[in-house]
């Protein structure tokens, strides 16, 4: 039952693009067609779920027992950045396939917010191991969920004529908005 | 400069080592202002909910439905003058709501204060003092007499926000917790 | 360039907000009030003219392979240093602008101004370039802030409009109002800069 309740409120009620704010560059960036955001959206899901266990790991093995949990940021964002190269090494190794389709966000994924942000955020929540997991699964679940939608979305909107102020990114804006809006609709389901 | 391995290493050592002693040297610098602040700020919501006082004791933690309720025990000249009490409820409409209540030596609610909550903006954060009266129709009740339930659920004597039954059973539900936490000092 | 260019080009031409479409997870996130806007640009800010001090002073030491990873210890460093002075001294506004705070990490405005600025030009010229861009951002953020705030809970910095208060329209406070009022402001910046481009 806990881990139904963090699986929903991480993909619906609290879609961490659309009501926490997190991973907006790939969501205004990557989002034009429907299959690169499938693309992006699998491979932050492939780093987030890695990235969890070993930050899980890092702050209750290695700072916790040491007394520098100050050093967490620092700590972070360095093990993210070291684990993507190797996530990005290893898959070129083991599976050309994959890493065809998933290599060139690779890189893009160090300086997404949401996957530091997820970091913290379950340090933050105290969660266990499991729940760390699940809990970083389904907030990249529903950040792909949040890409997809607004992919298809915003294919459409390139055949919309606009007023030239409006044009690119500002309706994008309009439109993520009221996607948000719909979003709402789910809050006081948990 | 030359991207040898050696280079590399020996920079990346260096520049990481410095950056520790920096974040070190700062931390025990503001170890103390830090602790103060978070002091500061406990202080400041017991003394939002209990007259005056002298001082405040080493919290009481009590173990109720898998979260931790804190006891304070306010006591002026020696003698016991009330009890701030931090308490939770899991029923908020957007996760756990915190709560501090206090309450006078003979048990009557003298205040309450939100510490965290996740409620709506505009509607179920009314709960919030700053925010709507909701939660003054509590101070000077004693729930020996004064029903901690919501009026249109038939349960208590409580007037709900309006839109916002949820939040305001919550709040009920956290006022009560305290109650109940705190009942066993009242009768000594 | 001059000093002056280099310090103000932030304001408009390269502002990271409107213009370059830098660091919109603070920007969305952080701007329910006007206050928190300016808290959050102030403290990007900070960091910004800080690490393209430190930057500009040891690029000459930095192997060009592992530049990077040395530009993101160090940014990281002030981000921490910045966590521990807000929590002793602000832990009010630590409080409120959350898990933000740590993200200024990865705001690719800090790290793209140390890539394409600092690593290039002398520690006053940097620190000029940060303060510029660091104002930029801190007054849009400023500005979507009050926009929000004024339209979602009638107030502008804390200060309560009395008669307007049943106006309020609540949801640009909330998650939805951030994406529609920077749409809209980008709107009018974009209208209002069309002239000069």
């Amino acid at each position: 039952m806990e881990y139904f309740v963090i699986i929903i409120a991480s993909i619906f009620v609290n879609n961490i693009v659309l009501a926490q704010f997190l991973g907006i560059c790939p969501f205004l960036g990557v989002s034009n067609k429907v299959e690169t955001s499938l693309g992006m959206g699998a491979a932050v899901t492939f780093v987030m779920a890695i990235s969890s266990i070993v930050v899980y790991l890092l702050q209750y093995y290695v700072l916790v027992p040491l007394n520098i949990a100050f050093l967490q940021t620092i700590a972070f964002i360095l093990v993210i950045a070291a684990l993507v190269q190797m996530v990005e090494i290893i898959l070129k190794k083991v599976s050309p396939a994959l890493y065809q389709a998933l290599g060139i966000f690779l890189p893009l994924i160090t300086t997404n917010c949401a996957v530091l942000g997820v970091a913290i955020l379950l340090v933050q929540k105290e969660y266990n191991l499991l729940e760390s997991v699940v809990f970083a699964v389904s907030t990249a679940i529903g950040f792909t969920l949040a890409l997809v939608l607004f992919a298809g979305l915003r294919e459409r909107l390139e055949l919309a004529d606009l007023p030239k102020a409006m044009k690119g990114t500002p309706v994008a804006l309009l439109t993520a908005g009221i996607l948000a809006m719909a979003f709402m609709g789910f809050s006081g389901l948990v | 400069m030359k991207s040898s391995l050696i280079n590399m290493v020996m920079v990346l050592f260096l520049i990481t080592l410095v950056c520790a002693a920096a974040i070190g040297g700062v931390y025990e610098l503001t170890k103390e202002p830090i602790d103060a602040a978070k002091q500061a700020k406990q202080i400041a919501a017991i003394s939002e909910v209990l007259p005056s006082f002298e001082k405040v004791g080493i919290p009481q933690e009590k173990s109720v439905d898998g979260d931790v309720v804190k006891i304070y025990e306010a006591t002026s000249g020696g003698k016991v003058v009330g009890y701030a009490v931090e308490t939770f409820s899991k029923n908020g409409f957007g996760g756990t709501i915190r709560i501090m209540v206090g309450f006078k030596a003979d048990g009557t609610i003298s205040g309450t204060s939100v510490i965290s909550h996740s409620e709506t903006p505009g509607l179920g954060d009314k709960i919030d003092k700053s925010k709507s009266d909701f939660s003054k129709q509590f101070e000077g009740q004693n729930p020996e007499t004064f029903k901690l339930g919501v009026k249109k659920d038939g349960a208590g004597d409580v007037d709900a926000i309006t839109a916002a039954t949820i939040s305001s059973r919550a709040f009920v539900d956290a006022v009560n917790r305290a109650y109940q936490q705190v009942k066993p000092y009242m009768e000594d | 360039m001059s000093n002056l260019k280099i310090f103000t080009k932030g304001f408009v031409k390269e502002n990271p907000t409107f213009s370059l479409l830098l660091g919109m997870c603070p920007t969305l996130g952080t701007t329910t009030s006007a206050v928190n806007g300016m808290s959050m640009g102030l403290a990007t800010m900070f960091v910004l003219i800080l690490s393209n001090i430190v930057i500009s002073l040891i690029k000459n030491l930095i192997p060009d392979k592992v530049r990077i990873p040395a530009f993101i210890v160090v940014i990281a460093t002030l981000v921490t240093l910045l966590q521990l002075f807000m929590e002793a001294y602000v832990p009010a506004i630590y409080e409120t602008l959350g898990v933000f705070i740590p993200l200024i990490v990865v705001n690719c405005i800090i790290l793209g101004r140390a890539e394409a600025f600092a690593s290039k030009n002398t520690p006053f010229k940097s620190a000029l370039d940060g303060a510029g861009i660091g104002v930029g951002f801190t007054f849009s953020l400023t500005l979507l802030g009050a926009a929000r705030e004024f339209l979602g809970s009638a107030s502008l910095f804390g200060h309560k409009f009395e008669a307007l208060q049943p106006y309020g329209m609540l949801i640009f406070v909330l998650a939805p109002g951030a994406f529609i009022a920077l749409s809209y402001l980008m709107v009018l910046f974009n209208k209002a800069t069309a002239k000069i481009k």
